[in-house]
């Protein structure tokens, strides 16, 4: 089936309508952030581009709450929860599909029972757990609960057991022991799933508001989501510094998004031409 | 008897067998592996999960202690205000979300499934309300939607509004916001899941409707969405378990509020708003925890049904 020529327009009219739509809020949220006290931000029809592009509320925002240590707070936690989720998640997704085990069933049915608990319905006496460890207030207990999520582990069995068993068999004939096995054999064969993986992670941890905002009290030790709900519920009289604080938030990301993304959607793309 | 124990022995044999072509390893080293993501399955999910339920019986308080109490949690649940408000709106919710996000991402999925020029460009971008967090996008529409916004300006330019819409001050359009931000931010979620499903939607059927001399609309009702049929069952469902979920936006919104005399309050809005603080009540937000397991829960199992009735047909 060829697409007519008007029909090829009409969808890429489409695609530039849909496109302004996820867009547009973003980057009217980006210009605000560069709009200088002297501009008024409130005119009509709205002025897109700021007339004398500024810094400044970039250096404000951090001087009001300390932005920057949210930041780095959220960093500490994503990273933490991408590095323990792609290793203990592997781990335990490698254990599922490659080891046969008395309580392997059982220990399937652990992680896929997890997914039917949704987090805000054992918040409470999560809180309760972690406070109880010691850990409330503390990054670490942000951290701790989601450090090797029961999704990761279900996604990463499934990718090793889509991997022929041949290549491991003949590891175990030259005397590979089972670490060597996971590690030089079977991890590197997953590289697409580890990925994804970590994406998740991140993304997960650094977007995370609610868990953040029930365990963490001290306003040193916010993360960016709650550091910038505080902010804005604190000092929201200046719309130039919120818009500053979420930019600081959502630029990061959408910068590891953008550069991950061929990743991310690769399997569709290859679907979609074949279709 | 005599059969069975051979057949048996020959079945342990069979597997040793494998066991041994496959693997060698200490009877312990799959728990090695296992123990770390067993361990925060059980301390953080499995058992939190346990604790509520038996804390939902109890009358405890974030200090500890608490004695049992029988059903007055869930006898208190049924006289109180709150609670019924709260799950009036996120029923409403749900009604309102769930055919919007069946539907928009689908059109969106086949917007973007055919291979043009830029096309991986448009996915990416669709994709991006996905990735922000729920308190920037709170925050975004909050600065467009508030009584100084882009939407209230163009609004009254247009003079179709005398004076700036509440569209965040009054408790009914707030809900109603929020649930334009979640959609907003939920499509480019139920596009991806339908862009995998349309990559196995058969070519050919689509080339033999329209050799039978069928539209476009009438190839997408007679072709795609019997095709996808299953997807759009799953889709449905998990907005609707995400729609008794949401409280971010909400929180952001509403500047942690809850709206004017706490009127757009939400299920989980609800539990943590009881739940937390000094002078929290943990037995009761418990009881509403399970409250909020049991119909997300009773979603999850609608599913699997539904599924397995697809399977058969």
């Amino acid at each position: 089936m060829r697409a007519s020529r008007s029909e090829i327009v009409l969808r890429y009219l489409l695609l530039v309508l849909v496109f302004l739509i996820s867009i547009g809020p973003f980057a009217w949220q980006l210009a605000t952030s560069l709009k200088s006290p002297a501009e008024d931000i409130y005119t009509y029809p709205p002025q897109f581009l700021p007339s004398d592009p500024t810094l400044d509320n970039y250096v404000k925002v951090g001087e009001i709450v300390p932005v920057w240590r949210y930041a780095i707070n959220s960093l500490l936690v994503g990273v933490a929860s991408v590095v323990s989720n792609c290793l203990f998640a592997a781990m335990g997704g490698y254990a599922l599909a490659r080891f046969t085990f008395r309580g392997r069933r059982l220990a399937t049915w652990a992680f896929l029972a997890t997914l039917l608990i949704p987090g805000e319905a054992v918040l409470i006496s999560m809180f309760l757990t972690v406070r109880s460890m010691g850990l409330a207030d503390t990054l670490t207990g942000v951290w701790l609960p989601g450090c090797a999520g029961a999704i990761n582990v279900l996604l990463l069995r499934n990718a090793f057991l889509a991997l022929p068993r041949e290549v491991e068999e003949a590891a175990v004939v030259d005397g590979a022991h089972a670490w060597q096995r996971f590690r030089r054999v079977a991890l590197p064969s997953v590289k697409g799933t580890l990925a994804v993986v970590a994406l998740l992670s991140f993304m997960a941890a650094w977007d995370d508001f609610l868990w953040p905002l029930i365990i963490l009290s001290d306003p040193d030790k916010y993360t960016l989501t709650v550091g910038l709900q505080y902010l804005s519920g604190t000092f929201s009289n200046d719309q130039r510094l919120v818009a500053a604080g979420t930019m600081i938030s959502v630029l990061p990301l959408l910068a590891l998004f953008f550069s991950l993304q061929r990743f991310f959607f690769k399997g569709l793309g290859e679907g979609a031409l074949k279709g | 008897m005599l059969q069975r124990a051979s057949t048996r022995r020959a079945r342990v044999t069979t597997r040793a067998r494998r066991a041994r072509t496959v693997q060698r390893h200490r009877w312990w080293t799959p728990w090695l592996f296992l123990v770390v993501p067993l361990a925060v399955t059980v301390l953080f999910s499995l058992f939190p999960f346990v604790n509520t339920v038996v804390l939902s019986f109890t009358n405890a308080t974030p200090l500890g202690g608490g004695e049992f109490t029988g059903l007055a949690n869930y006898r208190e649940m049924t006289g109180d205000g709150q609670f019924w408000l709260a799950v009036r709106n996120s029923t409403l919710f749900m009604v309102v979300v769930v055919p919007l996000m069946v539907l928009l991402p689908l059109f969106l999925a086949l917007l973007v499934a055919k291979q043009i020029p830029g096309i991986a460009f448009f996915r990416a971008t669709f994709y991006t309300p996905v990735v922000a967090s729920a308190v920037v996008v709170g925050l975004v529409w909050s600065w467009a939607l508030g009584t100084q916004g882009l939407v209230n300006g163009f609004l009254e330019s247009m003079r179709w509004v005398n004076e700036p819409v509440g569209f965040l001050t009054d408790a009914q359009l707030l809900l109603f916001s929020t649930m334009a931000v979640t959609v907003w931010k939920g499509l480019g979620y139920y596009m991806v899941i339908y862009l995998a499903a349309l990559a196995n939607v058969p070519k050919e059927l689509h080339e033999a409707a329209a050799l039978d001399g069928a539209g476009a609309v009438r190839r997408f009702r007679s072709v795609t969405v019997p095709a996808l049929r299953s997807t759009m069952i799953l889709v449905g469902t998990l907005s609707a378990i995400s729609a008794f979920r949401v409280f971010t936006e909400l929180y952001v919104m509403s500047n942690g509020s809850g709206g004017p005399g706490q009127q757009s309050i939400t299920l989980v809005f609800l539990i943590q708003m009881v739940g937390r603080g000094l002078d929290g009540s943990v037995g009761y937000a418990s009881a509403l925890s399970l409250v909020l397991f049991v119909i997300t829960l009773g979603f999850s199992l609608l599913l699997l049904r539904l599924n397995r009735t697809e399977d058969r047909a």
